[in-house]
């Protein structure tokens, strides 16, 4: 008979992951909308270069949570087959690219918290997490410099780039405060030590990304307003639309392989 | 299981490796490239630990599909496995290897301190493959693929990708 503790325990650990992966999955799905249609070719080559990276991560930690699940899942299975609810990405990441200043916004909100994360991770005493961390914390570093460097560009360029830099940070900054929101896999992971407290560098992370947009010129907004509910499966209008065409292969064909 | 920065590769293996090489950059082998970290028979199986440059870098799957062609070509049975931990290092490229990159026209990866320099903009230092003249600037941190950025040369006026450094 299986030991229901043990049970709970790998439960935790397989939704703590999805918790870390959903964000990779998700925004490497809305940078990859930009393929072909990047701002410049170097720009897209940019962000769907981003896009790969977190794409390439995402699998490595849905492989891990399929090796655990007591379902037999397959990582394609857990990528393409939950509904919205089942998806634990925050709000942030699925926010859409309404113009280059919020795609850059994004990333850049994402990446400071993502680093940071990954800092953390690579120190778990869980071998395959601490294993994805140690490889993505380099590659987040290149992307952590890529849209800081933009949001100096764009909030330092000309007054029509700093309006529109500022407009999608002011739009953004109430789904940053869901970042540092801890569901009940990651406090029961975080308990077991194996997890981590995002909760912990949240003044770090605040301290971080006001530097950069006041040497950007920008103004950090001082709204106090915070949206959040992506974590817990929550999610905002947009979750849909992009579900509709990340699925939407798997849901016509079933079981169709490359 | 822990692997070492070393990699554990059986002789007799290594004919057939070299005759592997990166998709991506051809005249790579995946030996040269360092993405192989263990390459052992037993049992009549050659069992391979394969390395990824970058998380998501697309080869993976051509170089194991490639892998497990040209050992059957020998009538030999292959199982890849990735492994994710030690990551991989632009370290582990050999000497030969670079000199094959620098010849294919992609500049080698210089010293993580340098390679900080050259992305930020703060210095001249990677050299043109086409002219091996170190008048150059980055034209974009990403390149054609993952671990290279795009370089351009202000005496011959040749665009070119340079191979990161990763550590």
């Amino acid at each position: 008979m299986p030991n229901p503790l043990i049970q709970m325990k790998n439960q935790n650990l397989y939704n703590y992951i999805l918790t870390i992966a959903d964000n990779s999955l998700i925004l490497a799905q809305r940078l990859g909308e930009l393929c072909g249609h990047g701002p410049s070719l170097e720009t897209d080559i940019a962000l769907t270069n981003i896009s790969l990276d977190l794409l390439g991560q995402t699998r490595s930690y849905y492989q891990y949570a399929a090796k655990i699940s007591e379902e037999n899942k397959s990582e394609d299975d857990i990528a393409l087959l939950r509904i919205e609810r089942e998806y634990r990405n925050c709000l942030l990441v699925e926010q859409p690219n309404t113009h280059f200043g919020y795609v850059i916004g994004r990333q850049f909100l994402f990446d400071f918290y993502h680093f940071m994360l990954m800092e953390k991770l690579q120190n778990s005493p869980d071998e395959i997490l601490s294993a994805i961390a140690k490889k993505g914390i380099k590659e987040v570093s290149y992307h952590k410099r890529f849209s800081s460097d933009w949001v100096k560009r764009l909030g330092d360029g000309t007054e029509e780039s700093n309006k529109k830099m500022q407009e999608a940070i002011n739009d953004l900054w109430r789904f940053t405060d869901e970042l540092f929101y801890m569901t009940d896999a990651e406090k029961e992971m975080s308990k077991e030590g194996i997890g981590i407290e995002v909760s912990s560098f949240k003044e770090k992370y605040y301290k971080e990304v006001s530097e950069v947009l006041k040497e950007s010129a920008l103004t950090v907004p001082e709204n106090k307003y915070f949206t959040k509910g992506g974590k817990e499966g929550v999610h905002s209008e947009h979750m849909g639309y992009i579900l509709a065409e990340l699925q939407y292969m798997q849901r016509t064909y079933p079981n169709m392989e490359w | 299981m822990t692997l070492t920065e070393k990699p554990n590769i059986q002789k007799d293996l290594i004919p057939v490796l070299k005759t592997v090489s990166d998709p991506e950059i051809p005249v790579l082998s995946v030996l040269a490239l360092g993405v192989i970290r263990e390459a052992i028979e037993a049992n009549g199986i050659v069992k391979i630990k394969l390395t990824p440059t970058y998380s998501g870098c697309p080869a993976m799957d051509v170089i194991s599909d490639d892998l497990k062609k040209a050992f059957s070509e020998i009538g030999k049975k292959v199982e890849v496995e990735l492994v994710l931990s030690p990551a991989w290092s632009t370290d582990w490229i050999s000497e030969e290897g670079l000199q094959k990159m620098e010849e294919y026209g992609i500049a080698r990866p210089l010293s993580e301190s340098h390679d900080k320099d050259v992305l930020l903009g703060e210095k001249k230092l990677v050299k043109c493959p086409q002219c091996g003249s170190t008048n150059t600037h980055l034209v974009s941190q990403f390149g054609s693929t993952a671990c290279k950025a795009l370089f351009k040369c202000d005496d011959c006026h040749e665009p070119f990708d340079y191979f990161k450094c990763l550590k």
